[in-house]
């Protein structure tokens, strides 16, 4: 088989197991009404009503993100770039130090504008 | 690397099956070393030393009620346990356990690694990622408050230590020239990567604590305040399943570890002088999960030892402590080995250096600081005449107006009071 058929065989065995467990717990449970359980639990007391709609959402979780797109691309070009660094000349060391140094200049300003400051 | 089916499958099972018995024994190990860190004896019962213990409590989850809330999302909350389950299996399909090895009673000889992706490490990170779908999926659809933040704190925390992760990465993959797993662990016959690397491995090792949920930094589910976390609504297997998935993921992380920075499956420093055979045969694969089970009693101690941190500190810590310093150091190391490379830089001279910034570093750690210096805070020498309602907390019952109150719990109600007045101020 070739490179990358082993991890389906992988993948199938586990979605195998993760889908019967699922499928064969509500036959193997008792089965007992009671309406208290089927409420949200929060520790015993009335929930809180949910919001239409799941409500809104604070914006630091979207910075977070943003920010963790903007660096994950940083990272997926460096790995290319030190796979082959023995075959690099310095020219190329200074432009993706040049890469790094625009991305840390966007960082270095959120930081100081509190982009990751949480309360 | 091209095995026949029949090798394929036995492999994936052998995996599947050492994935879950390993998990069943993490869980009795760890409620067996926390116990002792807290003299108790722990679970003791099923089976020798209790080892049973884990695998009676995955029959009594099955017997319990499959609970589906009223609240949920039912396609969602249904798929979210699986969706959590199968990546945390997928990402061994790259890790290698040891060398080629003969099959016992067969001719056919198979590397023990199901297969050897040349972007190995690259593929971990993605597979691992998509486990946060799972987590974040079960938060949103059980249509519970405490849920959803369990499960919007778990995503935003992945996803900050994943980038201090992945960037500690980059150093490994520039001195092995590769992000095969098996090559890097190929290329570090000579020295482990954690020796010349020690601060990539540091920044590896919280990052990995951060990814997998673990204390101290188990902020998704920190009972205190969210009960559960994302898998509050859970019952059954189903939660078993989420359980599972943390486990395996705890193991998977210290597996590249192992891989990346401790030399995978080679035969601890020193042993394969002693003896030829260390590094043949079915031997890695001892070496290789014992080194794994040093990460697993690492976070069993951090769990055991530290308390959780606030949201707002870890968050802090991971985008302005670790990430800062994570590319401050792969800065430094490409600069300084392409110096070394053209020759331009010595590796005396570098190693002179780099012993000096140490001896620096350790010196302005070990020194006074000034924080220190402060006078510890005294007790207020005049106590006030003491309070027996304390304005109303803890209120004792009215037959006791003289309530007798050892001399710790008065300086408390003593606090209490005072932290009262200073928020009505």
């Amino acid at each position: 088989m070739g490179e990358y058929a082993p991890i389906l065989v992988l993948g199938a065995i586990a979605a195998g197991f993760a889908i019967f467990s699922v499928a064969i717990a509500p036959l193997t449970g008792p089965r007992r009404y009671n309406r208290a359980k089927l409420d949200r639990y929060e520790s015993g007391i009335q929930p809180t009503p949910v919001p239409e709609g799941g409500g809104r959402i604070p914006v630091k979780y979207f910075f977070t993100a943003m920010m963790f797109i903007v660096f994950d691309i940083e990272i997926v070009f460096l790995y290319p770039f030190a796979v082959a660094f023995d075959a690099l000349s310095w020219f190329a060391v200074l432009a993706v130090l040049l890469f790094l140094v625009n991305i840390t200049v966007a960082y270095a300003y959120e930081w100081r504008r509190g982009g990751m400051a949480w309360d | 690397m091209n095995d026949p089916v029949w090798v394929v499958v036995l492999k994936a099972v052998l995996i599947f099956v050492i994935l879950v018995l390993y998990t069943l024994f993490n869980i009795w190990f760890e409620r067996r070393v926390v116990a002792r860190m807290q003299h108790r004896v722990g679970p003791n019962v099923n089976g020798p030393f209790g080892l049973l213990q884990s695998l009676a409590d995955g029959v009594k989850l099955a017997l319990k009620e499959d609970l589906v809330v009223k609240a949920a999302d039912k396609l969602v909350y249904v798929l979210a346990p699986i969706l959590a389950t199968i990546p945390a299996f997928l990402a061994w399909a790259v890790i290698p356990f040891g060398p080629e090895v003969r099959i016992p009673f067969t001719d056919t000889y198979t590397a023990l690694q199901l297969t050897d992706l040349p972007v190995g490490v690259l593929y971990v990170l993605a597979v691992t990622s998509i486990g946060v779908y799972g987590i974040v999926l079960a938060g949103w659809s059980s249509g519970s408050t405490y849920a959803l933040l369990g499960g919007l704190r778990s995503s935003a925390q992945v996803i900050s230590y994943e980038v201090a992760m992945g960037l500690s990465f980059v150093t490994v993959f520039l001195y092995a020239g590769s992000m095969s797993t098996s090559e890097i662990v190929a290329a570090q016959e000579d020295l482990w990567y954690f020796l010349p690397l020690v601060p990539s491995f540091l920044i590896y090792v919280v990052a990995m604590v951060g990814e997998t949920n673990r204390a101290p930094f188990d902020l998704p589910e920190a009972e205190g305040e969210l009960v559960g976390g994302f898998h509050t609504e859970y019952s059954s297997l189903k939660f078993a399943l989420f359980f599972l998935a943390e486990y395996v993921n705890m193991v998977t992380v210290s597996a590249i570890a192992t891989t990346l920075f401790l030399g995978g499956w080679r035969a601890p420093f020193g042993l394969a002088q002693v003896w030829e055979g260390a590094n043949d045969g079915y031997w890695p694969v001892l070496w290789f999960l014992g080194k794994t089970l040093g990460f697993i009693f690492l976070f069993i101690w951090l769990r055991g030892t530290l308390p959780r941190l606030r949201y707002d500190q870890f968050m802090t810590f991971g985008w302005k402590v670790l990430i800062p310093a994570a590319l401050a150091w792969t800065v430094a190391v490409i600069v300084l080995r392409k110096a070394q490379q053209e020759g331009q830089l010595d590796r005396t001279a570098l190693l002179v250096a780099a012993g000096v910034a140490a001896v620096v570093l350790l010196a302005t750690l070990l020194l006074p600081g000034r924080r220190g210096d402060e006078p510890a805070e005294s007790e207020p020498a005049d106590e006030p005449d003491f309070d027996a309602y304390a304005g109303g907390y803890p209120v004792p019952p009215p037959q006791a107006p003289h309530v007798p109150t050892r001399p710790w719990t008065q300086t408390a109600i003593a606090h209490h009071a005072r932290d009262k007045e200073d928020s009505d101020a």
